[in-house]
């Protein structure tokens, strides 16, 4: 095995999985907040891609203006969603919201098809006007975006860490995820943190979405794809757990880029699943899941 | 049950679907209409196994289309390269339906319904891939032509002839799925879908029925698939794609997903819209996600909830029959013997510690109660005798057995049976379903289960809301068919956990009359109950617990004197004072 190889692979494989380990937050932070799975969250990465292809391209605005506006669409596009498609069906059991998430996410697919088209359409990365778009180091070359991925992925985590721990506001978050109704009682607008919860997990996906865009071509499909490795990586990490999720997404990017280049690159998509058919049949609740009997 | 009054009404359905199937390919006998009925036969029996899995089981797969994309391969493989006979490649298609249906249930469904629709989704993928990309065996993209017709009675050749096999198949797949509902397994199924931990502590093992479930659902799937390649003599791998798996869960919603005939109108509605709609043709499937959210949020039954909705408003309630053999609670045995033994027995949550090595005995034919102020773990007690929590160590005996850390399903077979605290009926099902439910554990004729529910609602007196909807029901009704979905199983030994918790003044003194009767009819009971006299009126004997640790036992008068009980629930002030 070269080593050189390896060590691009690798690197290809932890900036995927930065961008997979936002995804899954967002799924794990909705599913904290109101125990239910948000089968779109992986099409707001699509539509925030979309968003920059959109005022880049056809609106030409500034690459850099671009990207704060696609924020602040889909901080208003969070909240919408979770108006339409959550609060009616709060009080009830989680089949239905998950069936309503995924109606959802075919609505958003489609509708993304019939407006923007099914040709690839392709964005510039986000550090520009350099010759190479990278440097190379020990027979690996390090691609700009890549490490702007990498950057990212690491300020988000800590300041998730932070605003969870160290703020009020995130402190009030965790209270609702763990116990609404002793929540309430404490006076905690248990409705508005799950509304702000909503929208948190809309801009990681839109974050994520203009991430990957350099790297992929922007398609009505990759939502979908993200949607399914971010669940995936949430199985392995343990469903519902945060350290989990980015260590499973970070996991299952190392492992797709290597096995692409040194199994089968057709196969790609499926390993991930390959792993956690496995993680079921062996470890169900995953690396930090605990189990947690139902309470009768 | 009012078997006289029913079968002509269900007769009248079926011999309505055989005409349809006789009529409907007269009437649409164009080349094209013929394909389109093919078309929604082949998406219907798909469908139907959705009801089944998502309608009845309450769970959700997304990778129908790969069970149907199976059915078809099979056919179309064994038809045109290995030259089998249609119906023998047929088989083939369901068994490897069925084995792989297994293994992916196995898999996911002993964790939680959640990991099914992501397996699923994945699985979905991986097929799609696979298809594609495996172009020895499956053709590739150029997919797999010159798939023939099924032999009958005589050979179909023409696709009109052909549309009458496949409604036919159809009708009988539509037939099969409206029979299962009123089965044991299709009321277990019901049973999950509604209340996964009442299921299982009435006996109903919720893993394996919802494998069996997920396994029907996709045989039906590989049956639909293979009408679809006959039909069509022509399959490619982009068929069976993600979105044909929307589809057709689209369907089973619209149409009602727990109602057959609703399935198949949401299947045939989906199959001829679009062609009506050609304009739209670019945003149909924004449509059916649309329809999924709205049908979801303003109409859970689908459309076929408001025919059913309307029929109940026509048709009189009819009134349930009297029972012909009196309930038998309690069972054989000797009166006084030990029926439950609780030794050494602890239940850790972390560090919190509910029961820390307690013990007990409840001998047949006692109301013996378990008492203690909040948090003592009286309710910990009763979710580990019955198989709800796995005890950290100790043993519980039942009958002689050994049960602890047993499925709570095969402890309630066993002949125990438990009442919730926060009541965990099954809501949309009627009384006489939820005791009917509870009477199958005992197993027997069906007329001997028909006949238990009856005993078991008259002994409680519900008799007249036999046929009512549990959740239109008042709660102390409801609390009520807790019970006598229980004794229809008739048990030996019945754990209450607060049956009087939320009852007014009237109502709990019509529990306690309703507990004596029990108790004078011979059954052994455990009673968790936090009302003093109504303990005192009850129970002859009594055991006490505090922060997880036994603190007395004995007769009421003992107990209720006792300094450590005493002092366990008022406080050691006065002790304190006295000093």
């Amino acid at each position: 095995m070269n080593l050189a190889i390896f060590g691009q692979n690798l690197l290809a494989g932890v900036a995927i999985g930065g961008v997979y380990a936002m995804v899954a937050l967002g799924i794990v932070l909705i599913y904290k907040a109101t125990n239910v799975v948000n089968f779109a969250q992986g099409e707001f990465s699509m539509l925030g891609a979309f968003g920059l292809v959109t005022l880049t391209q056809a609106m030409h605005i500034n690459y850099y203006v671009a990207i704060p506006l696609v924020l602040v669409i889909m901080a208003a596009f969070g909240l919408l969603f979770e108006l339409g498609v959550y609060f009616p069906l709060r009080n009830r059991t989680f089949l239905p919201v998950i069936i309503a998430t995924i109606g959802a996410s075919i609505m958003f697919q489609n509708g993304a098809l019939a407006v923007f088209g099914a040709a690839p359409q392709k964005v510039a990365p986000m550090v520009q006007g350099t010759a190479t778009g990278g440097f190379t180091a020990g027979g690996v070359f390090f691609d700009y975006h890549y490490l702007v991925i990498l950057a990212v992925t690491a300020v988000l985590m800590g300041f998730q860490y932070f605003f969870f721990e160290h703020t009020l506001l995130g402190k009030k978050m965790q209270a609702t995820s763990q116990d609404k109704d002793m929540a309430r009682l404490l006076g905690i607008p248990v409705a508005s943190m799950i509304a702000i919860t909503f929208i948190y997990s809309s801009l990681l996906g839109g974050l994520s979405g203009m991430l990957v865009a350099p790297i992929f071509f922007v398609t009505h499909r990759m939502g979908g794809t993200l949607g399914m490795k971010a669940f995936a990586a949430s199985i392995i990490g343990g469903f519902g757990d945060v350290r989990g999720a980015i260590i499973g997404a970070l996991s299952l990017g190392i492992i797709e880029a290597l096995g692409a280049a040194f199994i089968s690159p057709v196969y790609k998509d499926a390993y991930g699943f390959l792993i956690v058919i496995l993680f079921l049949l062996v470890r169900p609740q995953g690396i930090f899941g605990e189990k947690v009997a139902e309470k009768a | 049950m009012q078997a006289k009054k029913g079968i002509p009404y269900k007769y009248f359905g079926l011999l309505l679907g055989a005409i349809a199937v006789g009529i409907l390919p007269l009437l649409f006998d164009t080349r094209y209409a013929t394909n389109l009925l093919i078309l929604a036969a082949a998406s219907g029996v798909s469908a139907l196994g959705l009801t089944v899995l998502l309608g009845y089981t309450g769970q959700i797969s997304m990778a129908q289309a790969t069970f149907y994309g199976i059915g078809a391969y099979a056919v179309a493989l064994g038809t045109t390269r290995y030259h089998t006979n249609w119906w023998v490649a047929l088989a083939v298609g369901i068994m490897a339906a069925a084995m792989f249906g297994t293994f992916l249930g196995m898999a996911t469904l002993k964790v939680g319904g959640r990991y099914l629709a992501m397996i699923t989704i994945g699985t979905q993928i991986i097929f799609s891939l696979i298809m594609l990309n495996w172009i020895k065996f499956s053709g590739g993209p150029d997919g797999i032509s010159g798939i023939k017709r099924p032999p009958f009675f005589f050979q179909v050749t023409t696709a009109h002839d052909y549309s009458w096999v496949a409604l036919g198949l159809l009708f009988i797949v539509g037939a099969f799925v409206w029979w299962l509902r009123n089965t044991p397994l299709g009321r277990s199924m019901v049973a999950v879908r509604e209340n996964e931990l009442a299921a299982e502590a009435m006996g109903v093992n919720t893993v394996r029925t919802k494998v069996v479930a997920f396994v029907i659902s996709a045989m039906l799937g590989a049956i639909g698939g293979a009408i679809y390649a006959a039909g069509f003599a022509y399959i490619s791998p982009d068929t069976f794609s993600y979105d044909m798996s929307i589809q057709t869960l689209a369907a089973t919603l619209l149409g009602g997903s727990d109602a057959v005939v609703g399935t198949v109108l949401g299947a045939g509605a989906l199959t001829f819209l679009p062609e009506l709609l050609r304009d739209f043709n670019s945003i149909y499937l924004v449509m059916y996600g649309f329809i999924i959210i709205v049908v979801i949020v303003f109409m859970p039954n689908g459309l076929w909830g408001f025919v059913d909705l309307a029929a109940k408003r026509l048709v009189k309630r009819p009134t349930m029959a009297k029972a012909e053999t009196e309930l038998q609670v309690g069972g054989q045995g000797q009166m006084g013997e030990e029926l439950l033994v609780v030794t050494g027995l602890g239940k850790h949550f972390g560090g919190l510690k509910a029961l820390d090595g307690v013990d007990f005995v409840v001998r047949r034919g006692e109301l013996h109660a378990l008492i203690g102020p909040n948090g003592s773990g009286k309710s910990t007690s009763i979710n580990v005798i019955s198989g709800i929590y796995v005890p950290t160590f100790g043993g519980v005996r039942f009958k002689g057995k050994e049960i602890g850390g047993k499925r709570p399903s095969k402890i309630a077979q066993g002949g125990m049976a438990r009442t919730f605290q926060n009541l965990r009926l099954f809501r949309e099902l009627t009384v006489w379903e939820n005791v009917l439910i509870g009477s199958q554990k005992k197993g027997g004729s069906a007329a001997e289960v028909d006949d238990r529910a009856r005993g078991a609602i008259e002994f409680v007196g519900m008799s007249g809301k036999a046929f009512e909807r549990c959740k239109n029901l008042p709660y102390g009704h409801q609390k009520l068919v807790e019970i006598a979905r229980q004794l229809a199983g008739e048990p030996e030994l019945l754990l209450l956990d607060e049956p009087a918790a939320g009852l007014n003044q009237t109502e709990k003194q019509e529990m306690v009359h309703l507990l004596k009767r029990l108790h004078n009819a011979g059954l052994t009971m455990l009673l968790v109950e936090h009302d003093m006299s109504m303990v005192a009126q009850l129970s002859n004997t009594m055991t006490v617990l505090n922060f997880g640790k036994k603190i007395s036992e004995g007769n009421p008068d003992h107990v209720l004197s006792d300094p450590a009980v005493v002092e366990a629930y008022l406080g050691n002030r006065e002790v304190a004072l006295n000093a």
